[in-house]
């Protein structure tokens, strides 16, 4: 049973560095830099003020060691906490944990990649497991395909509402102008699109692109010293069930349906007070699975939720406004773009994708494969 | 009690059943509970009462997929549930990877392997079924 507090520390900045294709020879830790001192620039702190780090990365093995060494400081806490695309939501709950205790008191989240530029098999070479690797999955998409199969035997998912995801999720990236795609999509257009893994083609994957992002977060009162309107942790919640998918006990289930409860728990909140919600779109099945797994429709609705623009611009409940890892950009290990898109809904900086009256954001982490999921509800000075 | 690993690894043991033509897998003899990968104790309870045994070799695919490379035909990958109560992945040989169904009887078959890949079990499809 966590301890931590709602509203105890809040997001005071955040940025996002360079997304899509980088100039040649740019490596992660530019990357990392480049979005750290556009975060600071966001919040008014100098790097000086730095005392946490918090990250992970698939470029560099020892994440906070690297991006000490990159900036030039000696922070009193670090956190190189990895599992997968969600370690930015965890890094989260950890970094309230240690603001809340003192060890440090402004507390930097990052993340960089060029997995674009240098290639998925040289930024994320697949560990090898006797148990798996003879079967050549082309993982993360093999695994994930393995659970879309399952959910569309037992509830009848077709490939359509699968693409439905992909539809509405261009449909919002066509308003952001940093999003990679750039071109309308229809349901038929992804069906006929390349085939990766049955059900998935490649419109069903999430995109491959370079960048990274830094988020910076400090005490409630100090949050209310500095520039941004903060944006406040409400809640918080990690569970992992897995780290293989032959070991993960039920393909429809995710342990999303462990994470959310315990953010809502601690943020006294429940899924329809959420104005928007940030689900990691790893894959059009995984958006689904979250929406399910974290309240909003029952149990293997989700396919049949989606359909009709529920989740497309004009929709009833604003999902991945950005346009997600889909069709905004998807450098690894995404989560924290995930979490700087419901920071900007909540701060009502998202221009033309603004949700309006955007006071509460949930924004959910996947990891792995299906195999870590991290919650955190952010909020308005309102929401307190 | 500390798992012994001076003389065997659980893997190693695995393979040697492979070498025989043999699925093995770990029971746990306090619950009766199958489990599988092979490991030094049950996961959850961490006791050390395991018994190797030899499956069947009869189960359902799980889940199925078709990957597709370049240049190849699609493969089969899929978790397979076996008879006696633990799932493992494999793939599904003898017919084309998108005829392979959720809820289709399979079994086992060991491949010897070589000098670069250790012997390792796959499923064809059950006869008569």
């Amino acid at each position: 049973m966590s301890t931590l507090k709602r509203g105890s520390i809040a997001v005071v900045g955040a940025a996002e560095s360079d997304l899509g294709q980088v100039a040649p020879h740019t490596n992660p830790m530019d990357l990392i830099a480049q979005a750290t001192l556009a975060a600071l620039d966001d919040c008014g702190l100098k790097l000086q003020d730095i005392d946490g780090v918090f990250s992970a990365m698939s470029q560099a093995r020892v994440a906070p060691m690297a991006v000490a060494e990159y900036l030039g400081i000696k922070p009193d806490y670090f956190d190189g906490t990895i599992i997968g695309g969600s370690s930015f939501m965890t890094h989260i709950a950890h970094a309230q944990a240690a603001l809340e205790a003192g060890l440090c008191k402004v507390a930097l989240i990052c993340y960089g990649s060029t997995q674009r530029s240098v290639s998925r098999a040289a930024a994320a070479r697949p560990e090898y497991n006797y148990y798996e690797t003879p079967y050549r999955p082309f993982n993360p998409p093999t695994a994930y395909a393995m659970a879309a199969s399952r959910h569309m035997y037992q509830y009848g998912t077709t490939r359509e509402q699968l693409a439905e995801v992909a539809v509405s999720a261009r449909k919002w990236a066509l308003m952001n102008p940093k999003a990679w795609e750039k071109e309308p999509l229809t349901i038929e257009q992804v069906l006929n699109a390349r085939m990766v893994s049955y059900p998935f083609t490649v419109r069903d994957c999430c995109l491959v692109t370079d960048g990274g992002g830094a988020i910076i977060l400090t005490l409630a009162d100090k949050a209310q010293t500095l520039t941004k309107k903060p944006v406040y942790v409400l809640g918080t919640g990690e569970a992992l069930s897995h780290a293989n998918i032959s070991s993960m006990k039920d393909l429809t289930v995710t342990a999303a349906a462990e994470s959310g409860p315990k953010a809502f728990k601690m943020a006294g909140m429940k899924p329809s007070d959420m104005n928007m919600l940030s689900l990691y779109d790893a894959f059009t099945i995984t958006p689904i699975l979250f929406l399910e797994d974290l309240g909003y429709c029952p149990k293997g609705e989700g396919g049949r939720f989606v359909q009709g623009g529920t989740i497309a611009p004009g929709g009833k409940l604003a999902v991945n406004t950005s346009g997600g890892g889909l069709s905004y950009c998807h450098p690894g290990m995404y989560g924290l773009l995930v979490l700087i898109e419901a920071i900007r809904q909540v701060r009502g900086e998202c221009g033309q994708w603004q949700v309006k009256n955007c006071d509460v954001a949930l924004a959910h982490g996947n990891g792995g494969v299906l195999s870590s999921q991290c919650t955190v509800i952010l909020g308005s000075a309102a929401t307190l | 009690m500390v798992p012994d690993l001076t003389k065997q690894s659980p893997l190693g043991r695995y393979l040697e059943h492979c070498k025989k033509g043999e699925l093995a897998y770990q029971v746990c003899t306090d619950d009766n509970k199958a489990f599988f990968y092979p490991r030094v104790a049950a996961p959850g309870s961490g006791s050390t009462n395991i018994e190797w045994r030899v499956s069947k070799g009869l189960g359902t695919v799980y889940a199925t997929t078709a990957t597709h490379y370049k240049g190849e035909a699609p493969l089969n990958i899929a978790l397979i549930d076996l008879d006696e109560g633990f799932r493992m992945m494999s793939r599904v040989e003898g017919i084309a990877a998108m005829d392979v169904k959720i809820g289709m009887r399979v079994k086992v078959k060991i491949l010897p392997g070589d000098d670069k890949q250790l012997p390792y079990p796959v499923f064809t499809p059950l006869e008569g079924k």
